[in-house]
């Protein structure tokens, strides 16, 4: 094998112009499956959760849930789609074992909502991300691969097959291709996926969660040189993080650049992120294009959305986060500056609810930015996965503000937090965390440092206040930190003027 | 007692009403004719004996309390094996399914049982519905009641045998391209195809979605009006489904077992006036239409130009649905799993196990709708034959703004022998030629004597517009009153 | 008109998963030759104003309500598996690229 050129991705953006596009599946929030009333919810035992109908037992037949239906025309709607007037489901075929009819349900030509964009913000600049379409479908069952090293389907002798999830209502939002995008491609595929999550939510239609599978993304992407055509592109599965978003399109562009540098061709192809390595690997290519022979879904009867439906629909939207997000600054009073760095590290939603439990913006700002951004950060998970409530954080920032512990001991408790200990005032309990706020007990810590450290007493008295840390930081020593530093600076400085 | 299974299902219905007689006995005595003639016959894959005594048992019990019971509460009935009955083995007559019992009941299952009927057993029939002479079955053929070396037609010739044979007073079909017409007419049964969307599909082993049709098959039309009725209308279960109730079938029926049609116009199909028909069954449609003209009804001859390419349109409908309805038989989830021996991949099991559990006829439509939907041709084959699907229906619009019914032969053909057709699939479609038009349209149509050809009987198609049922059933209970019965030689 | 190779057969075949063996190769393409070409008339119906029909029953919207109706137990869903293992329908090694 002769060896790729490797690029760096400064190199890779200077010669070459991506392309970029998302496919996102989002799994809808319904009480039940897409064309049986059998529940949806997550992590249910094995084949729990089936009937005759998701099964595909022979006979059984769908009927179109209505409340999938209503939320995909919201999420189009949200997205500034047009809504069909007329539309039928299609069948595509296919055949693998954790789909029971061997076929998906699907839109394939006539998608209920169709062009749209999603405006996305990118250092104070808005980039709008034209929308191809938005349909509906049925998610498929999972798959267990035993035998193999990893779980994967590589190498697994047998695997394991469970319907539970087979049937769930499965909106695909497919953006137009994204071009101009430059060496901020990655960011902006993270930020428009960032944003269709932020939306969604707000719809309140998914709990939307890429850990929990309820959202999954495939990026598209591609590079040509400037001013020529576009090139290939290939599609990359299994991108289950924002972040991973980024990295997917960011390796996919180094990939490729070095590929093409080495006058080398782009497959068509799959290919497949790995999150422990942070690249995209090839799937097997696909020889022989697949033929789904796609054909109207005879079982179900076409869909027409009376346009006064459509009308009271969009009526009822929700505040989308846009506009939110611009009233929520200025309730908050946060420069562009400081909104952008909360939008940034997607923090809008758990500041605005930790603001609700209790917390000042500034202080809420703070905690997320600060202290939790960095763990999350440092142990690569998104800030809502912490296993931190904003409720927490406003509790937390309430026992600082009561002077119950101090900022240092605050993010001892935060550990505690994460680590499951529980509430910020049961870990505190439990640690024995709470400052040494009992006058007597101060008093006479303070008492015994002005006694240990005459030379120092006697330079405050004098009036050099300067001097009282050193006192202080005795204080801080015999109370093993619990003290909090102000109020002992107050007792020490009151003791000797 | 053994002439009970010689009473209509109206007759035993009032009897057993009046308590002259208990379901149970009547059980007994058809459980007894299928005993005695079974072996010639070979109506049935599976005999249902204990469910059979204590469905007839029940009815008994709830009628001793004084309840109000329906007119067929503790008559007979056979299921054609396509239709799922909870915990009794459903195979559509393939291999495939062999053994499965299904976890839930059909929609149909669920009537029948509420309205009390007796369900003796599941009835023969082509591997999934696929074939005009249930030759196809996976379990050996059905054999014609009026000459055993002949076929009762297909796919449904078990449900048809079965009422032909006095195994059964009542049966069920599912009517596709003709599945229930067609042996109705060469068993001289009366079998009706209603109005699509007016019987519920939930339960029955989807063959072509948008064509399948369930309904009753029977020895009298009063008989098919009776079951129609129960079997009938709107089901949540079902998106095609009518949200109407079934029209007034019965009271139709009744009318035109009066022999009055005065005012009635019949419109004869100019293009199925008898080409391609056997002498005899030609002669057999004329004189029937003489005898309904005798009863008042007036004849309008029309042309329905697009109907000669219904067959064509029907062999590239039904089988690209089909390719994909069959899609899930592949034995992971249920039914036949063949070729597992830790060597194959579940690719290569899935393969083996379709090719061993799918007869050859099940795997050429199979392929031949996987060609018909495939990228390259699905404008000119499946998407063409849509159009035809609409000019179709345009020719029966037309047609019924001057005729309140059209008539033409029921099929080409008398029952024709064993193994005669079996070589060259075409010369089997060939028997649909004339039921097929009205399962593209959707409206509904019914088969009945219409005198015999050589012996043998022949049926009278009567179609009617959608969702006007009842219109079919009083021309065909007119004609029934006109024509003398048919009675197949004894067993 | 339309003809079909036998190796359009096969390639068929192998989309519907159906393991035919050569004899019924040869069986299906001289058989399916046939069939097309009598199928292919609705090739010389000009159609080009006629809107297709896929669905005889003239309805539309027909939805259901998002509410929790029981479905199979367990038991009942695995009942007719010809191989289950930890209460998951079990199949063999799966070739196929990743879906």
């Amino acid at each position: 094998m002769s060896t790729v050129t490797q690029l760096s991705y400064e190199e890779a953006v200077a010669a070459f112009e991506p392309v970029i596009g998302l496919e996102t599946h989002v799994e809808l929030g319904t009480n039940t499956k897409m064309f049986c009333g059998c529940p949806t919810a997550f992590g249910a035992e094995p084949n729990t959760q089936v009937c005759p109908v998701c099964l595909g037992l022979p006979g059984a037949l769908p009927v179109a849930n209505r409340a999938a239906i209503e939320a995909t025309i919201r999420i189009g709607l949200a997205l500034n789609c047009s809504i069909a007037p007329w539309g039928r489901f299609a069948r595509k075929n296919y055949f693998y074992p954790d789909m029971p009819k061997n076929f998906q349900i699907s839109q394939y030509d006539e998608p209920l909502c169709v062009d749209g964009y999603l405006d996305v913000e990118i250092d104070g600049e808005t980039v709008r991300i034209g929308i191809e379409r938005v349909h509906l479908e049925e998610d498929t069952g999972k798959t267990l691969h035993v035998g193999g090293a990893t779980g994967r389907i590589h190498g697994a002798t047998e695997s394991l097959v469970d319907y539970n999830r087979a049937g769930i209502p499965l909106v695909e939002i497919v953006t137009k291709p994204v071009p101009g995008t430059g060496a901020r491609a990655p960011e902006i595929a993270r930020a428009y996926v960032t944003e269709l999550r932020d939306v969604i939510r707000t719809l309140d239609v998914s709990d939307v969660r890429m850990e929990q599978g309820s959202m999954r993304c495939d990026v598209n992407t591609s590079l040509n040189r400037p001013g020529a055509e576009w090139g290939t592109r290939t599609e990359t599965k299994n991108v289950n993080s924002l972040r991973s978003v980024e990295r997917a399109v960011r390796s996919e562009i180094i990939r490729q650049a070095g590929v093409l540098t080495d006058g080398g061709k782009i497959i068509q192809e799959t290919r497949h992120f790995h999150e422990e390595t942070g690249d995209t690997r090839s799937g097997r290519s696909k020889e022989t294009a697949t033929d789904y022979r796609y054909f109207p879904e005879p079982d179900l009867v076409p869909l027409a959305p009376a346009a006064e439906w459509i009308a009271e629909l969009k009526a009822a939207l929700p505040e989308l986060p846009r506009v939110r997000r611009a009233r929520l600054q200025s309730e908050w009073g946060f420069t562009d500056l400081d909104m952008q760095s909360v939008v940034n590290a997607g923090a809008v939603e758990l500041i605005s609810a930790t603001v609700e439990a209790g917390a000042t913006a500034a202080s809420a700002r703070k905690w997320w930015l600060g202290e939790l951004a960095r763990r999350a950060n440092e142990t690569e998970t998104e800030l809502d996965a912490l296993g931190v409530t904003p409720a927490a954080v406003a509790e937390l920032q309430g026992l600082v503000d009561a002077g119950k512990i101090n900022d240092k001991l605050a993010r001892v408790v935060l550990e505690g937090v994460i680590a499951g200990e529980g509430t910020p005032t049961e870990v505190v309990a439990a640690r024995g965390l709470e400052v040494v706020s009992d006058e007597g007990a101060l008093t006479k810590a303070v008492d015994d440092a002005i006694a240990a450290n005459p030379d120092v007493a006697a330079k405050v008295r004098d009036g050099k206040v300067a001097a009282a840390g050193a006192l202080v930081g005795a204080v801080m020593k015999a109370t093993g930190g619990k003290a909090d530093a102000k109020t002992v600076r107050e007792l020490i400085i009151a003791r000797l003027s | 007692m053994s002439d009970l299974t010689k009473l209509s299902a109206a007759e035993l219905g009032r009897r057993l009403d009046a308590k002259e007689v208990s379901a149970v006995e009547v059980a007994t005595a058809h459980l007894e004719r299928i005993d005695a003639v079974e072996d010639r016959i070979h109506a049935f894959l599976h005999i249902d004996r204990e469910g059979a005594l204590e469905a007839a048992r029940a009815t008994d019990e709830r009628r001793a309390t004084g309840a109000a019971l329906g007119p067929l509460d503790g008559v007979p009935i056979a299921v054609k094996d396509v239709i799922a009955t909870r915990g009794v083995p459903t195979t559509a007559g393939s291999k495939i399914l062999e053994n499965w019992r299904p976890p839930y009941d059909a929609t149909i299952t669920t009537r029948l049982r509420e309205a009390g009927l007796v369900m003796v057993g599941k009835t023969n029939m082509d591997e999934f519905a696929m074939g005009s002479s249930t030759e196809y079955s996976a379990y050996g053929p059905t054999y014609n009641p009026w000459d055993t070396a002949r076929i009762p037609g297909g796919s449904g010739g078990g449900s048809a045998a079965a009422v032909a044979a006095y195994e059964a007073p009542l049966a069920i079909g599912t009517d596709t391209g003709g599945s229930i017409r067609q042996p109705a007419a060469v068993t001289g049964t009366v079998g009706a195809k209603p109005t699509y969307g007016g019987t519920s599909r939930y339960g029955l082993i989807a063959f072509s979605s948008s064509l399948d049709t369930p309904g009753p098959c029977a020895r009298t039309v009063e008989d098919a009006a009776l079951l129609h009725a129960v079997m009938g209308g709107h089901d949540p279960r079902d998106s095609t489904s009518i949200p109407q109730p079934v029209p007034d079938v019965v009271a139709a029926a009744r009318l035109g077992a009066t022999g009055d049609l005065s005012g009635v116009r019949l419109g004869l199909v100019k293009e199925f006036a008898g080409e391609g028909a056997e002498p005899g069954v030609v002669a057999a449609y004329r004189e029937s239409v003489d005898a309904l003209v005798k009863l008042g009804a007036e004849i309008v001859e029309v042309s329905c130009p697009s109907f000669k390419f219904a067959l064509p349109a029907y062999y590239l409908i039904a089988p690209s649905e089909c390719s994909s309805n069959l899609a899930r038989f592949d034995g992971v989830r249920y039914g036949l799993r063949a070729g597992d021996d830790g060597k194959h991949s579940l690719e290569e099991v899935m393969s083996i196990t379709r090719d061993a559990g799918f007869g050859p006829e099940v795997k050429r439509r199979i392929i031949l709708g996987t060609y018909a939907l495939s990228a390259g041709y699905y404008d000119a084959y499946y998407g063409q034959a849509q159009k035809v699907r609409t000019l179709i229906t345009r020719d029966f619009q037309a047609a019924f703004e001057v005729a309140d019914v059209l008539l033409a032969p029921t099929t080409p053909f008398v029952a024709f022998e064993l193994g005669a057709r079996t070589s060259d699939p075409y010369q089997m479609y060939l028997a649909d030629l004339y039921t097929i038009p009205s399962n593209l349209y959707g409206g509904p149509a019914i088969s009945v004597p219409s005198g015999l050809s050589e012996g043998l009987p022949v049926g009278l198609q009567i179609m009617a517009p959608t969702m006007a049922d009842d219109r079919m059933y009083r021309v065909a209970a007119a004609l029934e009153s006109a024509l003398p019965p048919l009675t197949p030689p004894s067993l | 008109m339309a003809t079909i190779s036998r190796d359009e057969v096969a390639h068929l075949a192998r989309l519907a998963r159906l393991a035919v063996t050569d004899e019924e190769l040869d069986t299906f393409a001289g058989q399916l030759d046939v069939i097309l070409q009598a199928v292919a008339q609705v090739g010389e119906v000009a159609a080009v104003d006629v809107p297709p029909t896929s669905h005889s029953v003239p309805l539309t919207n027909v939805y259901r309500d998002d509410v929790v109706v029981p479905g199979l137990t367990r038991a009942d869903a695995l009942a007719g598996a010809p191989d289950a293992e930890e209460n998951r329908f079990r199949v063999p090694r799966i070739l196929d690229e990743e879906a």
